[in-house]
C-alpha cells in the first residue's frame, strides 16, 4: 500500500497554472524521483505536499488519511519531513541546536518545565542530544557540533538539513535537490545515505538535477514539464521516453515557437 | 553558545555584581539607582526572550509595565489585596492581555507587528491618563507599602528603603535571568530561536510557529508587568509615564544596546541607560534624542549589541 498518495494536485499563481493535475504514489522504502526542466513545478509540488502551499485542486493523503491543506507542523507530527532547495538553516544556532530543533516533537513538554529546567525536560533534552550526536556522526558533522551553523560550507549545510529532517524519525522524507552544489564525493555520500534510509523503510520523494544519481537510485520516476506530468515509470523506461527527451532537449517546433514568441 | 556551563557563569557574574556593588557605593542613594537598574533589566530580559530568541518586535511593552504598576496601586485599595498578590494579579492580567492581543497581532510580521504593539501601549497609557477618578490621571497615584520591610525590622533586620528594594529587585532579577537562561537551552527556547531563523523550516520540524511566538510574547509581557509592579512598590508612587511610548522605546534601546540575544547584555544595556541620566542631568531633557542616537549608533557600529561584540573581540573572531 502506498504511504503517500498525490491525486490530481494543482495550483495557480495569478492565473498561471504552476502545477496541473499531477498524481503519483510513494510506498514505504521506495525512492520516487520528480524530475523536469527548471521551472517545471517540482518545488511547487513539494511545497503543496509538505503543507507550505495550499493546493488549489486535488488531494494529498498520507497513510490513507486526507492531509490536503494540513499545516506543515501537523504533517511533521504525522511523519512527513523535508529539506529545502534553497537552504533553510537556523543560521545563528549551533550545528547541534539545528539538529535538536528537529527533535522538537519528541523533546517538547510544558513551558513550565522549560522555564524551571525541571528534570523531565532535562531527561527529554538529554535523550534528544544523544540522538542528535548520532545523526551528526552519520552525516560526518559531529566534529562541528558546537560551531555556529552559518559558518559551515554549503555541502555541510546540505548534510545538516538532512540530519535535521531525520531527527523527526520520518516515515516519508522529501529531499529537494540534496546534491545540488555538492562535489562528486559528497554526492556519492548522499547517494549512500538515501539508499540506507530507503532500506530502513523510509519512503523517499526526491527532486534532483543530477541525472546519474536519479537514474541510479530511483525505483520510480515522475517527469514534470510546464507543471504537468508528462511521463512516469522505471528509470530505464523514462530515460527513453520521447516526451521526456523532448522536454529536456527541446523540439524543433518548440524552438520555433520560442523564436516567434 | 550559551549552553549548560554558560548559564551558571552568567548567573554567577550577575549574582556577584549584585552582591558586591554595594561595597563601592559612595552613598545610600545608589541603592535606589541599583534597584532601578535591576527593575529595568528585568523588563529588558523579557524583551530578550521576545526579540532575541523569537525574533518578534514590540514597541508597546511599557503597556504591560503599566498594567503591573497600576495593579499594585489599585488592587490593594479597591480589592483589599496584599500588594504582593496584586503583583501576581497584574502579571496574570498582563499574560491574559498578551494572549488575547497576541493571537491576531503575531500573525503580522515586521513593521505591522511593531505598529500593532505600539497601538496597544498607547491605548494603555491613554486609559491610565484619562481615567482620573480611578488612577489620578497624569499626576499619578500613591502605592501602598507592602509592609515587608517592617516585617524584617520586627525580626531585627534594619534596612533602609533603598537597601531593601535593592535586595528584592536584585533577587527578582536573578530569578528572571535564571528562567530566561533555562528557556534558552530548552525545547521551547530552541523552537523560538528556530522560528527566528526560518519560520518555514521551524514549521517543517513540527514547531507550531504561531503558538511559540505567542508563548514568547506572553512570557515577555509577564516580565514587563512584574518589573512595572516592582517599580511602583519601590517608589511608592506611580504615574502613567510608566506605560508611555518613551518607556517602550527605552526598553527596546536597552535591549539593543546590550545585545538583544544575551541576558547579561540586557542587564548591561539597562545599567548604562539607567545610569546615564543620573550622571548627566542634561540627559533627562534630551532623553529622546539620546535614545535615538544610541539606537542609530548601535545599529551601525555594533549591530549585535555591546556584550556579544565585546565577547567576540575577546575570543579573537572565532572561525
Amino acid at each position: 500500500m502506498s504511504l503517500l498518495q498525490v491525486s490530481g494536485l494543482g495550483i495557480s499563481f495569478g492565473g498561471v497554472k504552476a502545477v496541473e493535475d499531477v498524481s503519483f504514489a510513494v510506498a514505504p522504502g521506495e525512492i520516487v524521483s520528480v524530475i523536469g526542466p527548471n521551472g517545471a513545478g517540482k518545488t511547487t509540488l513539494f511545497n503543496m505536499i509538505s503543507g507550505i502551499y495550499l493546493p488549489g485542486r486535488g488531494s494529498v493523503s498520507l497513510d490513507g488519511t486526507d492531509v490536503t491543506g494540513v499545516p506543515p507542523h501537523r504533517l511533521a507530527e504525522m511523519g512527513l519531513s523535508r529539506t529545502f532547495q534553497n537552504l533553510q538553516i537556523f543560521q545563528e544556532m549551533t550545528v547541534l541546536d539545528n539538529v535538536l530543533a528537529g527533535y522538537h516533537l519528541s523533546e517538547r513538554g510544558s513551558v513550565w518545565a522549560d522555564l524551571l529546567s525541571l528534570p523531565g525536560m532535562r531527561r527529554r533534552a538529554a535523550r534528544a542530544r544523544a540522538g542528535a550526536h548520532q545523526l551528526l556522526k552519520r552525516v560526518r558533522l559531529d566534529d562541528k557540533a558546537d560551531q555556529i551553523a552559518g559558518n559551515l560550507s554549503y555541502g555541510a549545510l546540505k548534510r545538516l538539513e538532512i540530519a535535521r529532517a531525520l531527527a523527526l524519525e520520518p516515515r516519508i522524507l522529501l529531499l529537494d535537490e540534496p546534491a545540488a552544489g555538492c562535489n562528486a564525493v559528497e554526492t556519492e555520500e548522499i547517494d549512500h545515505l538515501i539508499a540506507e534510509l530507503s532500506a530502513s523503510g523510509i519512503a523517499i520523494l526526491l527532486v534532483e538535477h543530477d541525472m546519474k544519481l536519479v537514474m541510479r537510485i530511483s525505483n520510480h520516476i515522475v517527469v514534470l514539464d510546464h507543471g504537468e506530468k508528462i511521463a512516469e515509470g522505471e528509470p530505464s523506461t523514462v530515460s527513453r521516453d520521447p516526451a521526456v527527451i523532448a522536454a529536456y532537449l527541446g523540439t524543433q517546433e518548440e524552438e520555433q515557437a520560442d523564436a516567434d514568441g | 553558545m550559551m549552553a549548560g556551563r554558560g548559564k551558571w557563569i552568567s548567573l554567577a557574574v550577575l549574582a556577584l555584581l549584585i552582591g558586591l556593588l554595594p561595597l563601592v557605593f559612595p552613598s545610600g542613594y545608589y541603592f535606589r539607582v541599583g534597584a532601578l537598574i535591576f527593575v529595568n533589566a528585568l523588563s529588558v530580559i523579557g524583551l530578550v526572550i521576545l526579540i532575541g530568541y523569537a525574533g518578534q518586535i514590540s514597541l508597546g511593552h511599557a503597556g504591560f509595565a503599566g498594567i503591573g504598576a497600576y495593579a499594585c496601586a489599585l488592587a490593594p485599595e479597591h480589592l483589599g489585596l496584599h500588594p504582593l498578590l496584586s503583583l501576581v494579579l497584574g502579571a496574570g492580567i498582563s499574560a491574559a492581555m498578551a494572549a488575547l492581543i497576541g493571537k491576531p497581532i503575531l500573525r503580522l510580521k515586521g513593521y505591522y507587528l511593531a505598529v500593532a504593539t505600539l497601538g496597544f501601549g498607547i491605548l494603555v497609557s491613554m486609559i491610565l491618563t484619562n481615567e482620573r477618578a480611578l488612577t489620578g490621571g497624569p499626576d499619578g497615584m500613591n502605592v501602598a507599602d507592602p509592609g515587608l520591610r517592617s516585617l524584617l525590622r520586627d525580626m531585627g533586620w534594619r534596612l533602609s528603603g533603598g537597601e531593601f528594594w535593592y535586595g528584592i529587585s536584585g533577587l527578582v532579577l536573578l530569578v528572571g535571568a535564571w528562567l530566561a537562561l533555562n528557556l534558552f537551552d530548552s525545547p521551547s527556547g530552541r523552537a523560538m530561536r528556530a522560528l527566528h531563523g526560518s519560520e518555514v523550516a521551524a514549521a517543517t520540524v513540527g514547531v507550531d510557529v504561531a503558538r511559540q511566538k505567542l508563548r514568547a510574547f506572553v512570557i515577555s509581557a509577564v516580565y514587563a508587568s512584574v518589573a512595572g509592579s516592582l517599580l511602583a512598590l519601590q517608589n511608592g508612587y506611580i504615574t502613567p509615564d510608566v506605560a508611555g511610548f518613551l518607556h517602550s522605546v527605552e526598553m527596546v534601546t536597552m535591549a539593543v544596546l546590550g545585545g538583544v540575544g544575551s541576558v547579561l547584555g540586557a542587564t548591561l544595556g539597562a545599567a548604562i541607560l539607567t545610569l546615564l541620566p543620573q550622571v548627566l542631568t542634561v540627559f533627562a531633557e534630551y532623553e529622546q534624542l539620546v535614545l535615538g542616537l544610541v539606537m542609530v549608533l548601535v545599529m551601525i557600529f555594533l549591530p549585535q549589541g555591546l556584550l556579544p561584540s565585546i565577547a567576540r573581540r575577546l575570543k579573537g573572531r572565532d572561525a
